[in-house]
């Protein structure tokens, strides 16, 4: 596969066909994933992280559809263009996912020890009953949770322990690509930096590539190696984690970081005038214009494309000329 | 003072299990007030499965406590008429944690606004409702035409979010009882919804109890801080005190924990993080956090410590601080600001009037 990624993503976009007109949620996203690396994803609520994570799998449902782009996986080709039998395939073994709200997804009627068990038989059939309850230990382990949980109910757990459990049962089959959506939002800090922990070394035990979406910007910082920002469907700026946060080029990034509170002094939370963008009626131009403080001619007419220099990709007029 | 809500030795104990019971205590004797006359923003953090979203189940009368009292101007809430029930879920409004659950996946969201504003009798006529739930969807930055009319599944985690902010603020109670009200929103946004529920404070007079695993917001737009692990507040008091200085062993390995927006700092001080937090079994006596105290000694095995007032308005729950007085009647008010008069702060038999 070109350039050594593990997926790579070409101008991938995901469209809601609603009443009121077309969603464009992910309107021309390209990145590459790399071997090993965790890749951060932040940007704007509502800019189409969640759907893009749904639909790298194709486990998105209709009315979105995939208006275009393909999702090259290493060793398989493009997972947009596979039946159902090669989706199912992949799914789990190769790519896993752990959704958003994963923890509300749980079965409520069913043990954790049996939810983790389903995901592992159907893609390894047999009934060694021993192995798979050594399975399931080392499973509930892995994300830092005693065996007994295995005989709870998901009401019996608090939020955290039920993001766990679903963060166990992702990982279950080792995939080569996890992608995590906001593994950690329901999470105390000190739970955080473990389950992190563990995310981290169940990666290096298996190699996997990992893409986190979040809002967590400590957390980002401390966690990515590289880090991507949307705002309106689109990925505006895509960098180092260190590049990015010491000299953030698009000025929704630098904003952004500029929002993220310190305990150093209690001042005004200080936010992003203006409102977010409609997604069925995207400014035209470059989508961040009506909010943009450094917005200048043609930044109302003309779409900015992704440009990329010294390892970063920034889609902004401003960009490169006047780097900062 | 005006007691508004008054919790009184409140504990809550779940038992699972068939054949083995397990008992968990999911609250452990608390003790506070939130007063009408002088509104505040009580942010309560903690471990995951401290007790958070249970204490504020209890304060919303969702579940009652196994044993004291939660009392809502002057009666307690299980003997509450019905008139004065529907007064109660009127100006005490939640915002669940979790967005996903608080919706009917069959109805548009619009139903999550208009139901209460009807049943509330917000509005004379159908214009003004509309007009109040467009103001209030305006607050939280969302677009009236692009999210009314849709169903929940139609919205990103976050806009759900928003929605149910919306709709505490529509409805204008006397406490919002916010359970991870922004987890799942960009800073930007964060910082656009606790700046509004500050101004709700400020301008309207509404108290909030914002329960959060983020202690940077949390420092930013609350007055106090109530620390939970295992059931039991470690510490308690103003969050300049308690976040910019804290002295419970928890909640200095909390505060060590945050994750610093600079990739150049290291993420903690401390390396290892002893043990499986979240389902440590808890001593039957002694310190619930002894096993993973860096600094525990000789008496934390003994006796649960009690709260002990080591600053005029921060109180922690560690034997460290024994020298120290305990702090009376376990009562949080006594280290909360605004400081209310200790006549006040006590006195649970001035039955609030009205
Ligand atoms: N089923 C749907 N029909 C129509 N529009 C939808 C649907 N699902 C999501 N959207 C819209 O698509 C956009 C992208 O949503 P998405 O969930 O991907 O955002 P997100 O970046 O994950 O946001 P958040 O950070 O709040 O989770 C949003 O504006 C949302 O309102
Ligand atoms: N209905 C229930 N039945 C049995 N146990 C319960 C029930 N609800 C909560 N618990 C237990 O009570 C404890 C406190 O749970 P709670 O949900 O209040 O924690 P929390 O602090 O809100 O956690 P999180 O930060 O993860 O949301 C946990 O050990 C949980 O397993
Ligand atoms: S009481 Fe003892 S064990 Fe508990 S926190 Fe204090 S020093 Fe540590
Ligand atoms: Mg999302
Ligand atoms: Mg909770």
């Amino acid at each position: 596969m070109k350039n050594g990624a593990v997926l790579t993503v070409n101008d991938l976009r995901v469209y809601y066909d609603t009443p009121a007109g077309t969603v464009k949620a992910v309107d021309g996203v390209s990145f590459d994933l790399r071997p090993g690396e965790r890749l951060g994803l932040v940007g704007e609520s509502g800019s189409g992280k969640s759907t893009m994570a749904l639909a790298l799998m194709r486990m998105h449902k209709p009315p979105a559809r995939i208006a275009g782009g393909e999702v090259l996986l290493d060793g398989v080709g493009d997972v947009m263009e596979l039946d159902d039998e090669g989706l199912r395939r992949i799914r789990l073994d190769r790519l896993a996912l752990v959704p958003q709200g994963a923890m509300n997804s749980l079965n409520p009627v069913m043990r954790i020890r049996d939810q983790l068990a389903d995901g592992i038989r159907t893609h390894e059939p047999g009934d060694d009953r021993d192995a798979l309850t050594a399975r399931i230990r080392a499973q509930l382990a892995r994300v830092g949770l005693d065996a007994d949980v295995g005989g709870k109910f998901p009401h019996e757990l608090s939020g955290g322990m039920k993001q766990r459990v679903a963060i166990a049962i992702g990982t279950s089959l080792s995939p080569s690509v996890i992608i995590a959506d906001e593994p950690t939002s329901a999470l105390d800090v000190v739970v955080q930096r473990q389950v992190m922990e563990t995310l981290r070394s169940v990666q290096e035990e298996i190699g996997a590539s990992v893409l986190i979406v979040g809002h967590d910007m400590g957390l980002m910082a401390q966690i990515a190696d590289r880090m991507g920002v949307m705002y309106a469907g689109k990925l505006v700026e895509l960098a180092p984690v260190h590049d990015l946060f010491t000299n953030p080029q698009h000025p929704y990034t630098r904003l952004l970081i500029e929002s993220v509170p310190t305990l150093m002094a209690k001042r005004a939370l200080a936010s992003i005038p203006g409102a977010p963008p409609t997604l069925i009626n995207v400014p035209p131009g470059c989508p961040f214009h009506p909010r943009c403080p450094r917005a200048f001619e043609p930044c109302d007419s003309e779409v900015p494309l992704p440009m990329s220099q010294n390892g970063r990709v920034v889609s902004c007029h401003l960009y490169p000329e006047e780097a900062a | 003072m005006t007691a508004f809500l008054e919790m009184t030795n409140v504990s809550k104990v779940f038992s699972a299990g068939i054949i083995r019971r397990q008992h968990t205590v999911a609250v452990d004797d608390v003790t506070m007030t939130i007063d009408e006359e002088s509104p505040s923003i009580l942010a309560v953090a903690g471990e995951s499965g401290s007790g958070k979203t249970t204490l504020a189940r209890l304060l919303l009368g969702v579940i009652p406590p196994s044993s004291g009292e939660v009392i809502y101007r002057g009666q307690s809430v299980d003997d509450l008429s019905r008139a004065q029930r529907r007064t109660y879920l009127r100006e005490i409004q939640p915002i669940f944690q979790d967005p996903f659950e608080s919706y009917n996946p069959f109805y548009k969201v619009d139903h999550v606004l208009t139901v209460p504003a009807k049943k509330f009798q917000l509005s004379e006529s159908k214009q003004e409702t509309t007009r109040l739930i467009e103001e209030a969807l305006d607050m939280v930055g969302l677009q009236p035409a692009e999210t009314l009319g849709r169903f929940p599944h139609q919205l990103s985690g976050g806009q759900r979010q928003r929605v149910m902010v919306a709709r505490a603020m529509l409805l204008r109670p006397r406490l919002i009882v916010a359970d991870e009200p922004v987890s799942m929103v960009d800073a930007s946004l964060r910082a656009t919804i606790l700046e509004s529920i500050r101004r709700m404070k400020q301008e309207l007079g509404i108290s909030v109890v914002y329960i959060t695993h983020d202690l940077t917001t949390a420092y930013q737009i609350a007055d106090n801080i109530l620390v939970m692990y295992k059931g039991s507040v470690v510490e308690a008091g103003s969050v300049e005190q308690v976040i910019r200085d804290p002295q419970h062993p928890y909640t200095q390995l909390l505060v060590s924990s945050i994750p610093q927006p600079d990739p150049s700092l290291p993420w903690g001080a401390e390396a290892e993080i002893a043990g499986d937090p979240e389902s440590m079994a808890v001593a039957a006596t002694g310190c619930k956090f002894v096993e993973r105290c860096p600094v525990a000694f000789d008496p934390c095995r003994g006796q649960r410590p009690p709260l002990y007032h080591e600053h005029p308005s921060r109180a922690a729950a560690c034997f460290r601080y024994n020298d120290s007085p305990e702090l009376e009647g376990e009562n949080l008010d006594l280290v909360f600001e605004p400081q209310l008069t200790s006549q006040a702060a006590s006195g649970s038999e001035d039955p609030a009037a009205n």
